[in-house]
């Protein structure tokens, strides 16, 4: 196929100043992630300078058929691993034509918190470990898995290396050069529990940025499966049974959590998550009650626990922020499906703001 | 799939400085590696300028769930075959959060023997002779054999050549220059007497720095095989009969042996481990017992036998070093699965810092 792919790598600066945008939304299902490219006069770095477009919200269920449009605000520019060149990627959120943020734009309300200038001055950081499950295409069982089967029970898995042992690395490893190149804050990968299961780090990124680079990520992420063959899934129990959930757990710190004196403001922010913890649960993922059952290092889902160390637990402390007397902790309770906007905004809301 | 392959080779220098370092450690079993990368905000060549890790021992057999967190120390540097560019492969070993080597961390221990100033002086020098089998994946039979039954017997394999006689030379190329790119001393290769079975060499390596190679080199392997689709086994005897078994035969010398009259050292030395046989065997590599039969060029487990060339001794000094009367001798009685960090460290301490 190396005539397509010699297509597909054009340069264009060569012979164009016009750049390609794909423009990234969130459709009808809270986690569908939908996108379409236009063609702009010359290269853009600020997301105010693009324009802002529209798509046909009755075919993702986000508007009627008889009046369809949904706009497109840009809200973040990354560089675009696939086209190169000066061509870019472009997160959005959308609204009505009247200006109102259509109901499945969680971005919007996020974005007002982070604004906020108690939460704007407490700086707060957000590292999230995004964990996902590649599946067979076709059949939906996990790579690697012989069909109508299982393979050996987990223990080898985790950051395993070996093809008994570690599937799909290159899908992995495409991604992290990819969200790198792409301007993402990606710190970090690593094979999980489950065979055929992964996690990819962001962070640390600051406010509103934290949902957007996790998004886009996932987008990357998608449009690299679509070209292994293989689905990604974001089910937060992809099997049930005695192998491990998928989650998306949330590092956080605030700038006093991050100064000396921090560790107790860090308690006091624990302990106003245990008294939410009912909101927080119901916004923190669909299908988390089949992940988060006390086994398989989650916390049970009714319960709200925190320990310094404890993979069981619903938040966990780190050691290092424990000896050094500040830092940041980790909320364990996302599922792998939760929508960042919301995850990262009302743990700053209930911390900040409660 | 060219195009998963442009983003997986894509060379990010051109657009960030950023470099990503993947921490390789010996997992909860003694053998199984295991490793996870991090981005680091610029190029960085001294394991001493690379920060602390933590990972989760639960998941590896080497914590409890309640309190999980292992370090990682970063040890030594080497350059990462497989992403290029200023990323970095970075061994490291495990502690407790309190600063304790976890019960799996050998290389602790001999770190501390080859700071030993009387070790220091020999400047004891390593080359190891990794030998290792690769089986296709699902069946876990060797590569190359019939599904169900056996190829022709041993002969015609060793360093050989034709699809009917070496399988998998691709691995093992790809193994040599990845080794070599990454700055590990891989000194050669060969094919093995067993069909599918190969051997590669590293050395000569100084002390502590050879098990930080082999290690290193055995995540080489693993990661090639992996892409590659097939398993790599370093069972000491994975085909019971008149198959040869695997080892990881130990040469050694120290200043000493290698200067004039060296090989009055080489035969005390030996001597030494003569006398401590039953602890070296013990600490050699779990299902040895399978190996050292006595047969395929091993000396039996219960005896300890030397001689010069002689390829069914515990230990063979070769003709050269007899002719110059200086030079190393080869200990053979390591399994493939045995841990550098404990049989470099042990032939040190036995042959320089015991008195019988």
């Amino acid at each position: 196929m190396s005539l397509l792919s010699d297509l597909v790598n054009l340069n264009l600066s060569d012979s164009t100043k016009q750049i390609i945008a794909e423009y990234i939304w969130i459709g009808g299902s809270g986690m569908d992630i939908r996108s379409k490219a236009r063609t702009l006069p010359g290269p853009v770095s600020d997301p105010s300078k693009l324009p802002k477009w529209n798509y046909d919200g009755s075919s993702t269920g986000q508007a009627a058929g008889d009046n369809s449009e949904v706009i497109l605000y840009p809200q973040a520019i990354f560089r675009d691993p696939f086209r190169r060149g000066d061509n870019i990627l472009v997160m959005c959120d959308a609204y009505t034509p009247a200006g109102d943020p259509i109901p499945t734009n969680k971005r919007h309300k996020a974005a007002k918190i982070f604004s906020h200038p108690n939460v704007a001055k407490e700086v707060p950081w957000y590292g999230i470990e995004q964990e996902y499950t590649l599946m067979q295409k076709g059949v939906n069982w996990p790579i690697g898995w012989p069909i109508g089967g299982f393979p050996g029970p987990q223990g080898p898995y985790y950051c395993g290396v070996g093809a008994d042992k570690a599937i799909g690395r290159d899908i992995v490893d495409a991604h992290y050069k990819a969200c790198l190149y792409a301007g993402i804050g990606i710190s970090g990968v690593n094979g999980e529990v489950m065979p055929g299961q992964w996690e990819f780090q962001v962070g640390p990124v600051e406010g509103i940025s934290a949902g957007d680079q996790v998004w886009v990520a996932r987008y990357l992420l998608e449009r690299i499966t679509e070209i292994s063959g293989v689905n990604v899934s974001f089910d937060p129990k992809p099997v049930p049974g005695d192998w491990n959930g998928a989650g998306a757990h949330c590092n956080y710190s605030t700038k006093t959590m991050r100064n000396d004196g921090g560790l107790a403001v860090i308690k006091k922010a624990i302990e106003k998550l245990q008294v939410k913890h009912k909101e927080h649960i119901a916004a923190y993922g669909e299908g988390n009650e089949r992940r988060l059952t006390g086994k398989h290092e989650t916390a049970d889902i009714n319960t709200f626990s925190w320990g310094v160390a404890n993979r069981g637990a619903s938040v966990r402390v780190g050691r290092d922020t424990e000896k050094e007397g500040k830092g940041y902790f980790e909320d364990r309770r996302p599922a792998s499906n939760m929508d960042p906007y919301v995850v990262t905004s009302m743990i700053a809301e209930t911390t900040i703001l409660g | 799939m060219s195009l998963l392959t442009d983003l997986v080779n894509l060379n990010l220098s051109e657009t960030t400085d950023k470099i990503i370092a993947e921490y390789i450690w010996v997992g909860g079993s003694g053998m199984d590696m295991r490793s996870k990368a991090r981005t680091l905000p610029g190029p960085v060549s001294d394991p001493s300028e690379l920060p602390k890790w933590n990972y989760d021992g639960s998941s590896t057999g080497q914590a409890p769930g309640e309190d999980s967190e292992v370090i990682l120390y970063p040890q030594a540097i080497f350059k990462d075959p497989f992403r290029r560019g200023n990323n970095i492969l970075v061994m490291c070993d495990a502690y407790t959060p309190a600063g304790e080597p976890i019960p799996t961390n050998k290389r602790h221990a001999a770190a501390k023997v080859f700071s030993h100033p009387d070790v220091v002086a020999e400047v004891p020098w390593y080359g190891i002779e990794q030998e290792y089998t690769l089986l296709q994946k699902d069946v876990n039979w060797p590569l190359g054999w019939p599904i169900g039954g056996f190829p022709g017997p041993q002969g015609p394999y060793y360093c050989s050549v034709g699809a009917d006689k070496s399988f998998g030379r691709d691995i093992v190329d790809a193994h040599y220059k990845a080794c070599l790119y990454a700055g590990i001393n891989i000194s050669g290769i060969n094919g093995e007497v067993m069909p599918g079975q190969w051997e590669f060499q590293v050395g000569p390596a100084v002390g502590i720095s050879a098990g930080d190679e082999i290690w290193v080199a055995r995540f080489i392997l693993e990661r090639i095989t992996e892409i590659a689709g097939v398993v790599v086994s370093f069972d000491p005897k994975p085909i019971p009969g008149d198959w040869n078994g695997a080892g990881a035969h130990c040469n050694y010398s120290t200043k000493s042996m290698r200067e004039d009259g060296g090989y009055e050292i080489i035969k005390k030395a030996i001597d030494k481990l003569g006398l401590r046989h039953k602890e070296h065997i013990a600490a050699y590599g779990e299902g040895n017992e399978r190996r050292l039969t006595g047969h395929h060029e091993t000396a039996d487990i219960n005896t300890f036998l030397w001689g010069v060339a002689n390829r069914g001794a515990s230990i063979r000094v070769g003709r050269d070093t007899e002719k110059e009367g200086k030079g190393y001798f080869e200990d053979r009685r390591p399994a493939s699965n045995m841990d550098p960090y404990i049989v470099t460290s042990m032939i040190a301490e036995t042959t320089i810092l015991w008195k019988p």
